[in-house]
């Protein structure tokens, strides 16, 4: 039952408490690069969680056998495999994606995320718990990415999921299409974010003595004046 | 020589691989807090790029190609980066250890610099000769060079703003890189 709960949390982790790119800042380059479009956003999310899967199974059940200092580049070239593998299968089955991703496909391989996953947890722990890991950030970067595409496409062209937006598609803002808004929606997405989390209720002050604090004048905590 | 200079100042300025591209983003966003260790940054993925493409090159026309075996590039190109890597980084910690010590940790991580392996691969995608491609290898480290350098006396001025507290950290930066690529827009269309 213990371990139950343990794999839960593993699973829900990367989702939101530990989302992937909007609170570890990792895999900047494709967020900002594939999310034109909502389409194009699930589509990266779910190739690179396909890579994230296979490469954290892997790298922990061979987690014995990599010898600690040539486990960079072995989990590189396992990496690298599985791209070339996901590379195959988009370009076999779903040719207009793998026409959109384009080079970013190739690029899944130097994704932070995977190798971040895969030397912080798919090294140190079990294939079970790390391929709930796996999913885990993989549906929170599929999440984000899909979020990223979602404010990009429906501002930028009007359309969401390629579907017209009646009022904003009279008037789409292009440069939200462009790279500079790609910056820009990500700052503000983190923006939210950070706001979302710093909610929680402002810890009690700790007073020191009255003399040198800048709030004196207004405290009200007169009884404590020391 | 002209398509060679247009080549070089596309993979600058018009594509430039941080601000267009979106490639190196992470040492962009962590190691562009100070002008020295930007240079240095600049500076190391630009020998790099250009030493990856030089080995990458021959190795994917003269072996990959004659063997059929042009889909392993990403595992040969990756491999061969992070031998680059290596050699950088012993190199540097015995010569220039100041700068070794403020790359820190974004040293190791060229490997998995997006843009070192954009650029190996952008070059066979593209069709470049051996000469082209190690003229756009330069261009492109030399505009992930200025974009870094730029962005350092951006945000060296952004330390004495007031930003609200919501937008402290990258929020702001991602802001001040977007003012950036705004302005980088500006040379779109220069070479057609």
């Amino acid at each position: 039952m213990a371990e139950n709960k343990s794999l839960g949390k593993e699973l829900t982790k990367g989702i939101i408490k530990e989302n992937p790119t909007l609170v570890m800042l990792l895999g900047m380059c494709p967020t900002l690069a594939v999310t034109t479009q909502a389409m194009n956003g699930i589509g990266m999310g779910l190739a690179t969680t396909f890579v994230l899967l296979g490469s954290n199974i892997v790298v922990s059940a061979l987690r014995k056998v990599i010898p600690d200092k040539v486990r960079i580049p072995a989990f590189i070239v396992i990496i690298a495999s599985f791209v070339t593998l996901i590379g195959f299968l988009l370009e076999g089955f779903v040719p207009s994606l793998y026409d959109s991703l384009g080079i970013y496909l190739t690029l899944i391989t130097v994704n932070c995320i995977i190798f971040g996953r895969a030397e912080m947890f798919a090294s140190k722990n079990n294939v079970v718990a790390s391929a709930c890991d796996a999913i885990g950030m993989g549906i929170g970067f599929t999440l984000a990415l899909f979020l990223m595409g979602s404010v990009r496409e429906i501002i930028g062209a009007g359309q969401w999921l390629g579907i017209n937006i009646p009022v904003a598609h009279d008037n789409p803002m292009l440069i939200f299409i462009m790279p500079a808004g790609g910056f820009f929606t990500l700052g503000m997405i983190i923006a939210i974010v950070n706001k979302l989390k710093n909610r929680k209720p402002p810890a009690e002050i700790k007073c020191g003595s009255c003399e040198n604090c800048a709030l004196a004048g207004k405290c009200e905590k007169d009884g404590e004046k020391a | 020589m002209k398509t060679m200079m247009v080549i070089l100042l596309s993979a600058m300025l018009t594509d430039n691989f941080v601000l267009s591209k979106f490639m190196g983003i992470c040492p962009f966003l962590g190691v562009s807090k100070k002008l020295d260790s930007a240079t240095g940054m600049g500076l190391a993925v630009t020998f790099v790029m250009i030493c990856a493409t030089c080995v990458t090159y021959p190795i994917y026309h003269g072996i990959l190609v004659p063997n059929g075996l042009e889909y392993l590039n990403t595992v040969v190109f990756i491999l061969v980066i992070a031998l680059f890597v290596q050699l950088v980084e012993t190199a540097l910690k015995k010569t220039i250890p100041s700068l070794y010590k403020s790359l820190g940790v974004y040293l190791p991580l060229i490997t998995t610099n997006c843009a070192v392996l954009g650029v190996t691969v952008l070059n066979i995608d593209n069709g470049y000769t051996f000469l082209q491609s190690v003229v756009n290898a330069l261009g492109g480290g030399l505009g992930f060079m200025l974009s870094l350098v730029i962005f350092s006396g951006v945000r060296k001025k952004m330390e004495y703003a007031d930003i609200p507290e919501t937008f402290k950290g990258v929020p702001a930066t991602l802001i001040a890189a977007s003012i950036v690529s705004v302005s980088f827009m500006g040379f779109s269309g220069l070479f057609n």
